[in-house]
């Protein structure tokens, strides 16, 4: 492991004992404008530019690799919006925009193999597109008939997590029994596939570095050396509590106190957090781990369709990050530095309004869980009371209704 | 048959299971090079090594959290709470994803996850040590809740607690933990979510669980005195409850007394009350009395034994159930 004074970049001077809030403020809010600490690998204008220490971990992006990568951004986003369209009207309970987080969630999906687990929070819909679970499966939890449609253990991509910043435990101990199995850390041969080594990435964000269950999550991870990426997307907004609510220094900065390397990536840089998280997984698969990732993005939408962001911070700020938009600077590339042609953005945008209409049609016929559906699962080994609950219950039910049986799915398995 | 403590039992059954299941990790605070401060964990960690039986970090939600986390990853973890007043920084782990996630996966996600908590007080403790917090889980939806009274039921019970497939909070009284009793190590012990008849009887039926079963069956050695026959049941599970045996009994004797060092309101003794004022209603000769603790905080251990039913208290409310 490296000297930790070298993972603590260079610190302004403090006149004071205390930091001024403008201090605070500076630091963060340090932006893809000059700061030396942000990594960077494709500016808000679409040039590469170079970072000698994480060049190499996208070297293998070419055009086609980022012509995937833009077009997994834009499928993201556009059922996002069709999501956010349907809550509006009236066909999901609520919805959790990702918009503007879509390089930090797709650079960091991309990065991981098949072997690699995830632990998300609730705004992962772009992660979960990269393990393979089709946006359909997440309408259940939005529209209240399921709490999470996927296979968790199948995926690798664990349920989303709603209680801010449990997850980061969950992913720590499962972290930790990757390392108990001896999956970290073994040679890699020639011929080898590499897949005998796994890592954990664990999704949070800036209002979750507040909550005791990411500080214990950090302590365990280091003590345990467990191959766990913090993956904190920093979209600078809890609700409608500002970074500096949670925080008097930058968040990555955190991570040399628990004695791990913390990095800050332009998180609306899909090649910087693609190389990035790659970087930060092949710490933790080598036995390096933990690693923290601050990915400095920011949240375009609400926090939820319920939330309004009017009454706490200006629309100026959002007209800021436009600029800083992470499809668009990918687009600007691809036409510039690769030549790509109209017909495949236009092919992108025909296929992403086609999975816009597929999820739309989805979520409509979505059918109602069956009334018996919370007595199912509650327990593997069953439960008397809970037997008895629901026979009580469909007894009442078919009270009401002499013809006709409204059980369906089955009850507890004894 | 062996004579056990119940430390000693616990640790024989934590031992069977290790050795059985190379998935079963004991973690927590003290567990390994010390033992644990009962001594319960004693050996194992020098016996099957730092990655089996793990020195925790101080931090309870981090023992609950990881440990949800390993059982994702197919580990069977027994987490041990070093106290009672000290599970709380863990509450929000095992109520919000350790009682959900099977729920929540739709059986996807199994959590073979235990989490002892010696409970109850008696033992002259400062705060936050004598504490009897079983009916704040028996009310959560997805755990399941036991309580050993004996060292024979102390070491079946925690190994059929490690084999089940759902979480599992296994209360142990801390001032049992020294008492010794035969344990026949090769009797098929009873289900671990059944209670149990710890003696027969026709007149009065005397339930309790845990630190007072043992006060309970005093009560009815010193009501025989008196002519009484008083039948003794150990509910042993108090979540579910099994009070198929409770209801079986009242519906003979008529009369129910609950005990329990627990405060009474919302407690487990009030859903044993609930539940047999339902089912036994026609065969109720005397209101169901509850002797608990009482609805204050855990007090000063200088008054612990004003607060604790005692045989006197039990006795008390056995002569005005048969009064009645």
């Amino acid at each position: 492991m490296s000297d930790p004074h070298d993972w603590a970049p260079s610190v302004p001077a403090v006149p004071d004992k205390r930091p001024s809030r403008e201090h605070v403020l500076a630091a963060l809010k340090a932006t893809d404008e000059g700061d030396p600490n942000l990594v960077q690998l494709l500016t808000p204008e679409g040039e590469r530019v170079s970072d000698p220490r994480f060049d190499h971990f996208a070297g293998d992006v070419d055009s086609a690799a980022l012509q995937e990568l833009y077009r997994d951004m834009v499928l993201v986003r556009r059922f996002d919006r069709e999501a956010n369209a349907l809550q509006r009207q009236g066909q999901l309970g609520i919805w959790v925009p990702l918009l503007g987080q879509e390089a930090a969630q797709i650079g960091a999906g991309r990065a991981m193999q098949p072997q690699d687990m995830v632990f998300p929070s609730y705004r992962e819909h772009g992660v979960a597109w990269t393990r393979g679970i089709d946006p359909t499966e997440l309408l259940g939890i939005f529209r209240g008939t399921d709490h999470g449609g996927w296979d968790p253990l199948a995926t690798r991509f664990h349920l989303y997590t709603i209680v801010i910043g449990n997850q980061c435990l969950n992913a720590t101990g499962y972290a930790m029994g990757q390392r108990f199995e001896g999956r970290v850390g073994n040679a890699v041969g020639a011929g080898d596939d590499g897949s005998m080594n796994e890592a954990t990435v664990c999704f949070f964000g800036d209002g979750a570095t507040s909550q005791g269950d990411v500080h214990e999550g950090f302590v365990w991870a280091a003590v345990y050396d467990a191959p766990v990426v913090f993956y904190c997307q920093n979209n600078q907004w809890a609700i409608s509590e500002p970074t500096e609510r949670q925080s008097r220094v930058p968040l990555y900065k955190r991570a040399a106190g628990y004695g791990f390397p913390g990095v800050r990536v332009d998180g609306n840089d899909v090649l910087a957090c693609l190389a990035v998280t790659r970087w930060a997984l092949e710490e933790c698969r080598t036995g390096n781990g933990p690693v923290l990732v601050e990915a400095f993005t920011y949240r375009m939408d609400a926090h939820t369709t319920s939330d309004d962001p009017s009454r706490y911070r200006l629309a100026d700020e959002l007209e800021l990050w436009k600029l800083k938009d992470p499809i668009e600077r990918v687009r600007v590339n691809l036409v510039r530095e690769h030549a790509v042609g109209q017909e495949f953005f236009a092919d992108v945008q025909a296929e992403s309004d086609a999975l816009a209409a597929r999820f739309r049609e989805h979520c409509l016929q979505m059918p109602p869980p069956a009334p018996d559906r919370m007595f199912a699962n509650v327990y593997a080994e069953g439960s008397p009371t809970i037997d008895a609950q629901r026979a009580e219950y469909l007894a009442y039910l078919e009270s009401f209704e002499p013809e006709g049986s409204l059980a369906g799915a089955g009850g507890e398995g004894v | 048959m062996t004579v056990l403590t119940m430390a000693k039992a616990l640790n024989d059954g934590l031992r069977a299971a290790m050795e059985r299941d190379p998935k079963v990790l004991v973690m927590g605070e003290d567990v390994g090079k010390l033992g644990g401060v009962f001594r319960v964990t004693d050996g194992l960690q020098k016996d099957f090594g730092e990655q089996r039986v793990l020195d925790t970090p101080l931090a309870e939600s981090g023992i609950i959290g990881t440990a949800v986390g390993l059982a994702i990853r197919g580990f069977r973890p027994v987490c041990e709470i070093q106290f009672d007043g000290f599970v709380f920084p863990g509450f929000d782990q095992i109520v919000s994803q350790l009682a959900k996630l099977h729920f929540r996966s739709q059986g996807k996600v199994r959590m073979p996850v235990v989490v002892r908590i010696p409970f109850g007080g008696g033992i002259g403790a400062v705060e936050h040590h004598s504490e009897s917090p079983e009916s704040l889980f028996a009310h959560v939806a997805g755990l399941k809740v036991v309580a050993c009274s004996n060292p024979a039921d102390a070491y079946w019970m925690i190994q059929q607690a490690i084999d089940c497939d759902d979480p599992v909070i296994f209360f142990e009284p801390k001032r049992r933990y020294w008492e010794k009793a035969e344990v026949d190590l090769d009797a098929a012990p009873p289900p671990l979510f059944a209670s149990r008849v710890a003696r027969a009887g026709s007149t009065l039926t005397l339930a309790g669980y845990g630190p007072v079963l043992r006060t309970c069956l005093e009560a009815a050695t010193a009501a025989e005195a008196d002519g009484h026959d008083i039948e003794v049941i150990d509910l042993r599970a108090l979540s579910p409850l099994d009070l198929g045996p409770v209801i079986e009994s009242v519906r003979r004797t008529g009369r129910l007394v609950v005990v329990s060092e627990a405060p009474s309101e919302a407690s487990v003794t009030a859903e044993v009350a609930a539940r047999v004022q339902e089912q036994c209603f026609h065969s109720l000769e005397a209101p169901v009395i509850r002797v608990t603790g009482f609805d204050t905080p855990y007090p000063p251990s200088k008054c612990e034994e004003d607060y604790l039913p005692d045989l006197d208290r039990v006795l008390d409310a056995v002569d005005r159930s048969l009064a009645w």
